[in-house]
């Protein structure tokens, strides 16, 4: 459903010009939860951008539902590594804002969106403006404010970073289930291989700058899972030591 | 002050103390509040000392002399129907005015090809002095109210012209990408981003632009007019009234003050979210 057909950027920074992604060729089938792991700064949240059709890439093309993406794609909720929440709005209606772009009447909206702070942990805090929230409970009010917009592929630019470890694995049940619920495309970039493997379907690692694809590994551990209990498996350590085999000398590389 | 343990003999050891802040600087606002009436009693009484002694008082006027005035103007009505008319061309021009400067600023801020397009002309008629229009707004609109109300527009209107169009170019590009993502229509992404974000901007330039109101209506009234405190304090000075064009003044900059606060009160209840985060 989503289709990256040899795509490339290159930045021009000043005379110089830097090269983020060097030709990647991927598919992301209908339902799919793909994790796409690398070094930090290696071009993953430019392909994201991409795929949200932010801006268009330099080579290749990205296909969506077999239509090439050249403009803003509106099938897609991106939650980006920055919060987007309006610094103007409270936290309940930072979330319910596409339902409101949607139309709907304010009285459901502030349910659903009541409802869905619930699933983040943040109710009681549906009146506060963002600036008077911490940096993990803006980045929860981000994820609640893209569950709720019930797009059908969810980009997710590291979006569980700001979290300490035991919340981490709440907002993980929580993404697995909601996206399955809604039947959802999952592309999440992140640089923690723990947290790659438990959600995804496939693990894409990503040499360092430019971005091009090192390894990718289908992870065929059951579903649905339990993100605590599957990271006790043997399998799950074998897939681990394998992506960490590769994603260990992009590393070596950055280092040296 | 020296530490009593970090002496030795013979040895002098200066330890730094922090500097206090002087107990004025921490002073009450009920105490501050009697020091301001006091500063004002302390000028006011000096001026009715010098005035008639040092200085003509046919030049300086006092305070006396002012207040008979105004309680004399309060008392037969006067000064309520040149208040009045002074108010509200002040308030139906800052209101115009408002209006024509938020969307002229939303407009260009938006288009980049109506801004590079109007851009000499709007710098042209930026530079110019605006109250030199006036004779122009007398000659078409007569010297009824009309004038006054066109004149204070008119120089509100390039306050927040000016304001608004910075604001609205500062506004953040991943929030515009981010509503539209959400499938935001062009008029969504205006009235749910770039307009919020861009509203303190738009206060700032309404806060600035509410005494340019005030000048456009007095100085219109000075220039020709039957009523209104421009008229009243040139009739005044062409009678000479001092004491007359003293308490004129004192009326204007009591409305000056009034309409000053009333902006802020109103921007502090829509900007909620900022003082929040302070």
């Amino acid at each position: 459903m989503i289709e990256l057909k040899n795509v490339s950027k290159r930045f021009r920074k000043g005379d110089e010009v830097v090269e983020a992604v060097g030709g990647i060729e991927l598919g992301i089938r209908r339902r799919e939860i793909v994790a796409v792991i690398g070094p930090s700064g290696c071009g993953k949240s430019t392909l994201l951008n991409m795929i949200a059709g932010l801006y268009p890439p330099s080579g290749g093309r990205v296909i969506y539902n077999g239509k090439v993406i050249d403009d803003v794609n509106t099938s897609v909720a991106y939650m980006t590594q920055k919060d987007n929440l309006l610094p103007w709005r409270t936290v309940r209606d930072n979330v319910a804002l596409p339902l409101e772009i949607a139309g709907l009447r304010r009285a459901e909206r502030e349910e659903r969106a009541d409802r869905v702070l619930e699933h983040v942990g943040l109710t009681g805090f549906e009146k506060r403006y963002s600036s008077e929230l911490s940096g993990g409970m803006r980045k929860r009010a981000c994820l609640a404010r893209m569950l709720l917009q019930g797009a059908e592929s969810l980009l997710l630019d590291e979006p569980f970073a700001a979290l300490d470890a035991q919340l981490k694995l709440v907002m993980h049940g929580l993404l697995l289930r909601l996206a399955s619920e809604a039947s959802q495309t999952v592309v999440l970039v992140t640089h923690d291989l723990m947290e790659a493997v438990t959600l995804a379907d496939r693990v894409v690692v990503c040499t360092h700058r430019p971005a091009m694809i090192a390894l990718e590994q289908a992870i065929d551990l059951p579903r649905p899972r339990d993100v605590i209990n599957v990271r006790f498996t043997n399998r799950f350590r074998e897939l681990y030591d394998m992506i960490w085999d590769c994603l260990r000398l992009e590393y070596h590389e950055e280092l040296i | 002050m020296k530490e009593p343990g970090l002496e030795q003999p013979g040895i002098a050891v200066e330890v730094a103390v922090p500097v206090r802040r002087t107990p004025l600087d921490e002073i009450s606002r009920v105490k501050m509040l009697a020091c301001q009436a006091a500063l004002g009693a302390v000028i006011a009484l000096a001026w009715q000392a010098v005035s008639g002694r040092l200085v003509d008082d046919y030049f300086i006027s006092n305070p006396l002399a002012i207040g008979r005035r105004l309680v004399a103007w309060i008392g037969d009505g006067t000064i309520f129907v040149h208040l009045w008319a002074t108010l509200y061309a002040t308030i139906v021009g800052f209101v115009i005015g408002s209006l024509a400067g938020v969307v002229l600023g939303v407009w260009l801020g938006v288009s980049r090809f109506a801004a590079r397009l109007t851009n000499p002309y709007l710098l042209a008629l930026n530079a110019l002095p605006k109250v030199a229009l006036a004779p122009l707004f007398v000659l078409w609109f007569g010297i009824g109210i009309e004038s006054k109300i066109a004149l204070a527009a008119v120089l509100v209107t390039f306050l927040v012209f000016l304001n608004t169009f910075a604001g609205v170019r500062e506004v953040d590009r991943d929030l515009i990408d981010c509503a539209r993502l959400m499938k935001a229509s062009r008029a969504q992404v205006l009235s749910k981003i770039v307009i919020p974000s861009a509203a303190s901007w738009v206060f700032a330039g309404l806060k600035t632009a509410v005494p340019y109101a005030l000048i456009g209506v007095v100085l219109g009234e000075m220039i020709a007019a039957n009523r209104g405190l421009g008229y009243l304090v040139q009739f005044s000075g062409a009678q000479f009234d001092t004491a007359g064009v003293f308490a004129v003044l004192a009326v204007i900059a009591v409305v000056a003050m009034l309409l000053n606060w009333l902006v802020e009160i109103w921007q502090e209840r829509m900007e909620r979210w900022r003082i929040v985060s302070r």
